[in-house]
């Protein structure tokens, strides 16, 4: 056992961040994620690390940017408007191969929206963002704990892959108080030499970092090639998945975050009262868990897709289950959260359903 | 007799700059400083957005390529990290003075111990002539075609001016490379704004008036001219901070 701390969500990210080394962060105020740049403010002096209380969300993943190429474990952090400024540098980042963390602590939306919790960056996240064909590697923690341990992992995945990837939380997981047991680092890969950093070329030949492809004529084309390739490998090595008490559900929540949390709660509460009741959650949102969720699509009868969304996450589900099963949806945007008693509501409307009735499509 | 030779510090490569164009000079007098200070092998470029995009197709040296406008919150990144190697950002008047000109006023007011290199040649040159920050009051560019100031584009910017208010800055000096007395203070300027890093001094930026014949829509010898008599007018030559 770890020693146990009682942090908030943004403070558990922060602090496992600097147990996995990294020694960069530059970020800017948003709501509600205020706490990361705070954290950080005070503890990267004490472990020598660099705190930069950037100018603007755009200059703050720049000078990730400039930290990455320079060889260091590094992060941003910011909630969906700051996000949605820092997307022509994330776009920079991936195209230029530079490994680093990029947390999301989603608010309302869109516009300045408000600083309610949301699951609305979706798209944003997985689908891409900024311009041209790339990939961020997202994680959807739905504890604090999760957050701790999967920060640290995201340090590994993106020095792995050389990719940076996308910590999705929203406002309840960054402002959520629980006790998190502080395990100590250790690699979980096997990481490669860093040989594309720039510290001056001393015994070597100067290194180029760079995004733009002119030359050959095809160089881009082969670029984004092989970007899709290292896309590919990511899908085929990292798609992380977890199911509760799906093995006889005849309705399979699907949540991912916080709000498969508040679903667990529901399947409880739904089979107290016999129904049989499963969640299925993605922990990685890209890759998507593509063959876990078309696994528990044959076996069930209905899938409902709850998101604090209005419909963003239940389109890769549905594309995912190659309609094995019908889709329901539960959700809403603008700051709106589900309880465990309006998804148990909508479980039992389902229940006594047509749909359910008929049984497995 | 003193034999003139290709410094070191910049690749035998073929100029992509066109005829009469200042980028050249330019190159050439930030590669001899870092040759002359030694620093060649712990000095890590970034290269901007717009004509120098490709400063890494000529400098033998560690570079970083930034998004438009980014380089000194990249270089911020870089020192940050590396704070015994020598960064210096390459920047021309669009990346420096218009879409980066947050992350200019800033890294400067932080006084980050760069050294920042300005090609201001009021013109967005890789574009095709479109108008600067600091295009001239009444010059003509393919989005100013009355001449600046007649449809509410206001006057030029003045980087110089702006950044010698600000506390942090240590060094900031205008030179030009329209004339050969003019590319030696240009090159002492450039020289002073390493050294300063070397020394821990801070934040030092030289502003180089530059000839762009081909946007400008001149002669090369007409080019030189402008920056003679028109450029040096609006953007006077000096120094316009130094803490030493």
């Amino acid at each position: 056992m770890g020693k146990k701390i009682l942090l908030k969500g943004n403070e558990v990210m922060s602090e496992a961040a600097i147990q996995a080394g990294c020694r960069f962060f530059a970020g800017y105020p948003i709501t509600p994620q205020n706490e990361v740049p705070e954290y950080m403010s005070r503890r990267m002096p004490q472990v020598g690390g660099v705190f930069v209380q950037a100018e603007s969300e755009i200059a703050a993943i720049n000078m990730v940017f400039g930290a990455s190429a320079a060889g260091a474990r590094c992060m941003t952090s910011s909630s969906s408007p700051g996000i949605s400024l820092k997307q022509e540098g994330i776009s920079y980042i991936a195209g230029a191969e530079l490994p680093c963390l990029i947390a999301n602590m989603q608010r309302g939306g869109p516009g300045l929206g408000n600083i309610r919790a949301s699951q609305a960056d979706y798209f944003q996240a997985v689908k891409g963002g900024g311009h041209g064909d790339y990939r961020l590697i997202v994680l959807a923690p739905a504890s604090t704990q999760e957050l701790y341990n999967l920060t640290m992992n995201a340090f590994d995945w993106a020095d792995y892959y050389r990719n940076p990837v996308l910590m999705l939380g929203d406002g309840i997981l960054g402002q959520m108080t629980e006790p998190v047991e502080i395990l100590p680092y250790e690699p979980i890969l096997d990481l490669p030499e860093k040989d594309f950093i720039l510290d001056g070329c001393k015994g070597r030949d100067p290194r180029v970092v760079k995004t733009l492809v002119l030359r050959p004529a095809e160089g881009l084309v082969d670029h984004n090639e092989h970007l899709q390739k290292k896309y590919r490998r990511i899908e085929s090595e990292l798609s992380l998945c977890d199911e509760y008490r799906v093995e006889d559900a005849d309705i399979v929540i699907a949540a991912y975050g916080i709000t498969s949390r508040i679903a667990k709660g529901a399947v409880r509460m739904a089979r107290e009262k016999g129904m049989k009741v499963g969640l299925i959650r993605p922990i990685t949102l890209w890759p998507f868990p593509k063959e876990s969720f078309k696994k528990v699509a044959y076996d069930t009868s209905q899938i409902l897709v709850v998101e604090m969304s209005h419909g963003q996450f239940i389109e890769d589900v549905k594309l995912a289950i190659e309609a094995a099963c019908p889709v329901e949806f539960l959700g809403k945007g603008g700051g709106w959260y589900p309880t465990e008693e309006i998804i148990l509501e909508k479980i039992e409307s389902m229940i006594t359903s047509p749909v359910a009735a008929k049984g497995r499509v | 007799m003193q034999t003139l030779k290709r410094t070191e510090v910049l690749k035998d490569a073929l100029t992509h700059y066109c005829p009469g164009c200042g980028h050249g000079i330019i190159h050439r007098l930030v590669a001899e400083v870092i040759e002359e200070l030694g620093i060649r092998e712990i000095t890590i470029g970034t290269a901007p957005v717009g004509c120098a995009v490709l400063l890494y197709d000529y400098f033998n040296c560690d570079i970083i390529e930034c998004s438009h406008g980014r380089p000194p919150a990249v270089a911020t990144g870089i020192k940050r990290i590396h704070p015994d190697k020598i960064v210096f950002t390459y920047q021309g008047d669009g990346d420096l003075a218009a879409i980066g000109t947050a992350e200019t006023i800033h890294a400067a007011n932080r006084g980050e111990n760069i050294t920042v290199i300005f090609v201001n040649n009021a013109i967005y040159g890789m574009t095709g002539g479109q108008m600067a920050p600091t295009t001239l009051t009444g010059m003509v560019s393919t989005t100013s075609r009355d001449g600046r100031g007649q449809h509410g584009e206001g006057p030029p910017l003045k980087v110089c001016e702006l950044l010698s208010s600000l506390d942090g800055v240590y060094y900031l000096e205008r030179t030009a490379v329209s004339t050969p007395k003019d590319v030696n203070s240009t090159k002492r300027a450039i020289k002073k704004a390493f050294q300063n890093q070397i020394d821990g001094k801070g934040f030092s930026l030289v502003e180089v008036l530059s000839m762009c014949p081909t946007d400008w829509k001149v002669s090369t010898a007409k080019a030189v001219d402008f920056v003679n008599n028109d450029m040096k007018e609006v953007f006077p030559l000096g120094v316009y901070k130094d803490k030493s």
